[in-house]
C-alpha cells in the first residue's frame, strides 16, 4: 500500500502557485458603496478549497468581505455562487481545479445581503409555501406509541434519491426561466413536488398538483436549457423529474 | 450479503430493512461503535438532512414563521426569570428585542473553540455564553467534550462512524492495522473515546503518516467494494472526491481524531428549564440534559435532536399554558438590556484598542487543542487556563479595522470571540479541576475514574465582572439508578468504585430476582420509574415487534 501513501498523503515541500481573485464587492447596507470588481492575492495550499480560500482572505486581508460558509461540507447549501460564472457550492471546489485567475460573484435571481451573500432561504420559503411542499395525509390522530408504518424499500430509496436536495440555489441561478420570471418555481421546487407526488402518505392527486404546477410559473415555463440538470451539486436526476413531471401534467391538462 | 439485506432510507419518517424479514419496510437500524445491538436508525448517510427538511417541511405546513439570519446576543432577566432576548439582525446589523414568556435555546455545540473540529462553523458555543452571561443560568459538565476518531484532515469533515460500523479498517503509517493490538475485543468499534485515544497514542508511537497539515492515520474502507461506497457511504465518497480529490473506493482517507461533541451545555431540569432561571430553556446539544454524561454514542445526536425537541418543546408549551406563568414585561428591563448591547457594539466599533479578533480566535483554538484536548494533565491545563484568561482580558482591548454599515463580519467575531472564550474556559477550568479521568475526559495524571469522589456534575457559574468560572458540583445519587456505575466492557478494570455502588446492585440484583417472570414494564418501575417525568401525552409504551400493542 505504499503507493496509496505517496498518492494519497501530500508530503513534501511544493511551490505553491499564486492565485488571484475577482470578487464583485458590493454592501446594500452602505450607502457609499457601489458593485465593483475587487482583487485579492493568495497563494495556494494543498487541498485548499474556496472555503479555505475566502476564510483567509478575510482574516488577513479584507476583513468586510461577507459570504455564507455554514458547514463547510456541502451538506447545509448555503455558499453557492457564481465561480467562473458558473453557480457552484463554493466549499466543494478545490483550488486545483481552477485556474490560477478566480471570479467569483453572488448568485443571480436571489436577494442580495452583500458581496457573495444572498437570501436564498427566503425565496425557498416562498416556493415551499406556494407549492405546499410537505406531506398532505389525511386529517387523523398520530399514535406516537405505534410502530411506523411500513414503505417499500425500493421506493423509499427513490423518495430519498431526490430528497437530497440542499436548497443551495445553484438550479435557479442556473435557469433561463428563472432570471425572467420571479414566479418561477424552479427545479428545486419541481423536485420537490416530483418527491411528494412519489410519496405514498401524500393524498394529493394529479389535479391537485396540476393546481400547483401546471402553468407557465411551473412545468410549462421550463425552456428545457436544463442548466439546473448541469450545475446541480448533488447532481439530483432533474432533466428526468422535470420531462417526467411535464408529461404527467399535459396528461392532466388534456384529460 | 444478508436476507433482507440493510439498503437504506426513508425520506424521513420510514424505511428500509433489517435482515429480518418481519422487519422489512420499517426504519433501518444499524451498529454504531460501543453498542452491541442495532440500534441507530438512519436514512442511508443523510439522517440529520433528512429529519432537519421533514422538520423544516412541516413547520411550513403549521405556518410557523423562522426569522432567518437573526443572532441572541444577550438574554433578558432580572436574575430570576428570562423574558426574551436582545437579537441582531445579521443582515442589516440592527438590534431588536423580542419578548416571550419562555425562551429556547436550541444553538447547538460549542466545536468552534478547538481548531480542528468536525462541527459546522457556526457552532460557537454562543447559546452557552448567553447562559453564561446572565451570571444566573449555569452550564454543567462543560469539560465533557468528545474527539471524533475520524475527521478527514485537514478540514475536519466528518466521515460517518458508519464506516467502521460498515467494517472499515484504521490503519498506520506501514499499512498495519492496529486497534486490535489495543482493544482485541471491540477493535475499530470501541467507543469513540477510546478509538480517539487509541489513534493519538499510536501516533505519539511514531506510527503516524507526516503531512502538511501535521500527522494523521488512514481509514480504510477499500475492503466494503465500490458497490457498497456508492450505495450505503454515498456521503463519504462525495466528501472524499469533493474536499480530497480522491476516491475511497481506491485509496485510503487521511484522518485523525478531531472536536467532535460537547456532552455539556446549559445544566436544566428534566423539562429543559434551567434550575436558576424561570422561562428558559434549552434543548439539544447547548443543554445538559443527562442524555449523555461524559460521554456520547453514536447516534445519540440526532436522538437527543428529536427527542429533546419533542419532549423539551411539549413541556415548553406546557410552560406557556399556564396562568401562573403569564408576564408582566418590565419594559424598562428590555430596555435596560438593549442599551447595554447597543453601548457594547458601539464601544467595540469605536474602540481604539490593538487586539484582533481573528488573531484572538486562533490563539483560543490552538491553546484548546494543545492544552484541553484528548490528553488532558494538570500543568497543560493550568497553563492553557492562565493563557484563555490572558485573551479573555486582551479581547476587552479589540480595534476594528473597519466600521462598515451592514453585518460587519469583523464586528461579529469581536462580540463572538468574547463570549466564546468564556465558554472556553469553563471547559479548560473544569477540566482542569476534575482530578479523575471519566468517559471523553481523560487526564494522564489521573487515568482513574474516580465514583467515589467525582460522581458529580460539573456547574460552572460567570459572576458579574469575574474573569474565571465559579465551579460548584452536583452529586449524583447512585441509590437511585437503574445502572449503577460500572464495568464499562473495555480497558481495564481500574476505577475506584462508589461506596454505594454494591449496595444498589444488590438491591437491584434482588429485584430482578424477586421479580423473575414479571414483565419488564413492572421491572422498570421497581427499579427506577420515569413516565411520570414525561409529558402526559408520551407516557405511552412504544410499540415494537415483539411487543405488538393492542388494538
Amino acid at each position: 500500500m505504499s503507493e496509496t501513501q505517496k498518492t494519497a498523503a501530500p508530503g513534501g515541500q511544493t511551490r505553491h502557485r499564486m492565485l488571484t481573485f475577482h470578487i464583485l464587492r458590493y454592501n446594500p447596507q452602505d450607502p457609499d458603496s457601489k458593485p465593483h470588481m475587487q482583487s485579492y492575492q493568495l497563494e495556494e495550499a494543498e487541498g485548499m478549497t474556496l472555503f479555505l480560500a475566502l476564510s483567509e482572505i478575510r482574516e488577513h486581508q479584507d476583513p468586510t468581505l461577507q459570504y455564507d460558509f455554514v458547514c463547510r461540507a456541502g451538506i447545509c447549501g448555503s455558499c453557492s455562487m457564481l465561480i467562473n460564472g458558473r453557480p457552484g457550492l463554493a466549499c466543494r471546489t478545490l483550488t486545483k481545479d481552477l485556474g490560477t485567475e478566480i471570479t467569483l460573484a453572488p448568485l443571480p435571481v436571489f436577494e442580495l445581503i452583500g458581496d457573495l451573500s444572498v437570501n436564498t432561504g427566503k425565496w425557498m420559503r416562498g416556493m415551499s409555501e406556494r407549492l405546499e411542499t410537505w406531506v398532505h395525509t389525511k386529517e387523523q390522530e398520530l399514535n406516537l406509541d405505534k410502530a411506523e408504518e411500513r414503505m417499500d424499500p425500493d421506493l423509499a430509496e427513490s423518495i430519498y434519491e431526490l430528497d437530497r436536495c440542499v436548497e443551495c440555489g445553484s438550479c435557479v441561478a442556473a435557469c433561463g426561466t428563472a432570471q425572467m420570471r420571479n414566479d418561477f418555481v424552479g427545479a428545486v421546487g419541481m423536485n420537490k413536488v416530483a418527491r411528494f407526488k412519489l410519496d405514498p402518505r401524500d393524498t394529493r392527486t394529479d389535479d391537485d398538483f396540476y393546481e400547483l404546477v401546471g402553468d407557465d410559473s411551473g412545468v410549462f415555463g421550463c425552456m428545457s436549457l436544463l442548466g439546473c440538470h448541469d450545475v446541480c451539486p448533488k447532481e439530483l436526476p432533474l432533466q428526468t423529474q422535470i420531462a417526467f413531471l411535464r408529461r404527467k401534467m399535459i396528461s392532466v391538462g388534456l384529460k | 450479503m444478508r436476507k433482507g439485506d440493510r439498503q437504506v432510507i426513508i425520506n424521513s419518517q420510514k424505511v428500509t430493512i433489517t435482515e429480518r424479514d418481519e422487519a422489512q419496510g420499517l426504519i433501518a437500524q444499524r451498529d454504531f461503535g460501543g453498542t452491541k445491538k442495532w440500534r441507530t436508525c438512519y436514512v442511508s448517510d443523510g439522517t440529520g438532512h433528512a429529519m432537519l427538511y421533514t422538520a423544516s417541511d412541516r413547520a411550513i405546513a403549521e405556518g410557523i414563521d423562522v426569522h432567518e439570519r437573526k443572532e441572541a446576543i444577550s438574554l433578558i432577566h432580572d436574575g430570576h426569570r428570562c423574558y426574551g432576548a436582545v437579537v441582531r439582525d445579521l443582515i442589516t446589523g440592527e438590534l431588536s428585542v423580542y419578548l416571550a414568556k419562555a425562551t429556547a435555546l436550541a444553538t447547538g455545540g460549542a466545536g468552534k473553540v478547538y481548531r480542528v473540529t468536525t462541527n459546522a462553523i457556526i457552532c460557537e458555543g454562543i447559546g452557552h455564553a448567553l447562559a453564561l452571561e446572565t451570571g444566573v443560568a449555569c452550564l454543567g459538565n462543560m469539560e465533557a467534550v468528545q474527539f471524533h476518531p475520524t475527521g478527514i484532515v485537514p478540514l475536519g469533515i466528518l466521515v460517518t462512524e458508519g464506516c467502521r460500523g460498515d467494517g472499515g479498517l484504521l490503519r498506520d503509517v506501514d499499512g498495519h492495522r492496529f486497534m486490535p493490538d489495543y482493544e482485541p475485543e471491540k477493535k475499530e468499534l470501541a467507543s469513540r473515546d477510546v478509538v480517539s485515544r487509541r489513534m493519538e497514542e499510536h501516533i505519539r508511537k511514531g506510527k503516524g503518516v507526516k503531512s502538511r497539515f501535521g500527522e494523521h492515520l488512514w481509514l480504510d474502507i477499500t475492503l466494503l467494494g465500490r458497490h457498497h461506497i456508492e450505495h450505503n457511504l454515498r456521503e463519504v465518497k462525495e466528501i472524499c472526491e469533493s474536499f480530497m480529490g480522491i476516491d475511497p473506493a481506491e485509496k485510503w482517507i487521511p484522518v485523525r481524531p478531531a472536536h467532535h461533541y460537547t456532552m455539556g451545555g446549559v445544566r436544566t431540569n428534566h423539562t429543559g428549564e434551567s434550575q436558576q432561571l424561570k422561562g428558559l430553556f434549552a434543548a439539544g446539544e447547548a443543554a445538559c440534559w443527562d442524555m449523555h454524561g461524559f460521554n456520547r454514542l453514536g447516534g445519540n445526536s440526532v436522538a437527543e435532536t428529536v427527542v429533546a425537541g419533542m419532549i423539551v418543546g411539549e413541556f415548553i408549551s406546557d410552560f406557556c399554558d399556564k396562568k401562573e406563568n403569564d408576564i408582566d414585561i418590565p419594559m424598562s428591563l428590555a430596555q435596560q438590556f438593549y442599551d447595554s448591547e447597543k453601548a457594547k457594539l458601539g464601544s467595540l466599533l469605536n474602540s481604539a484598542g490593538k487586539e484582533n479578533a481573528f488573531k484572538l480566535n486562533t490563539e483560543m483554538q490552538e491553546i484548546m487543542t494543545s492544552s484541553v484536548g484528548i490528553f488532558r494533565n494538570g500543568d497543560a491545563l493550568a497553563e492553557g487556563v492562565k493563557h484563555l484568561q490572558d485573551l479573555l482580558k486582551r479581547s476587552r482591548n479589540i480595534g476594528l479595522t473597519s466600521k462598515v454599515p451592514g453585518v460587519n463580519p469583523e464586528l461579529v467575531m469581536a462580540y463572538r470571540v468574547q463570549k466564546m472564550l468564556k465558554v472556553a474556559l469553563a471547559i479548560a477550568y473544569g477540566a482542569q479541576n476534575r482530578t479523575e479521568s471519566r468517559g471523553a475526559h481523560f487526564r494522564e495524571d489521573y487515568p482513574h475514574r474516580n465514583d467515589q469522589e467525582w460522581l458529580k456534575r460539573t456547574l460552572a457559574f460567570w459572576r458579574d465582572g469575574a474573569d474565571l468560572p465559579e465551579l460548584q458540583y452536583e452529586t449524583l445519587d447512585v441509590m437511585k439508578m437503574e445502572l449503577p456505575p460500572g464495568w464499562r466492557g473495555y480497558g481495564a478494570k481500574d476505577y475506584i468504585d462508589h461506596p454505594d455502588t454494591a449496595k444498589r446492585q444488590a438491591e437491584i440484583d434482588e429485584i430482578r430476582k424477586q421479580m423473575e417472570g414479571s414483565d419488564r414494564f413492572a421491572v422498570q418501575d421497581k427499579i427506577m420509574p420515569f413516565r411520570d417525568k414525561l409529558p402526559a401525552s408520551l407516557r405511552g409504551r412504544n410499540e415494537r415487534l415483539d411487543e405488538p400493542l393492542n388494538g
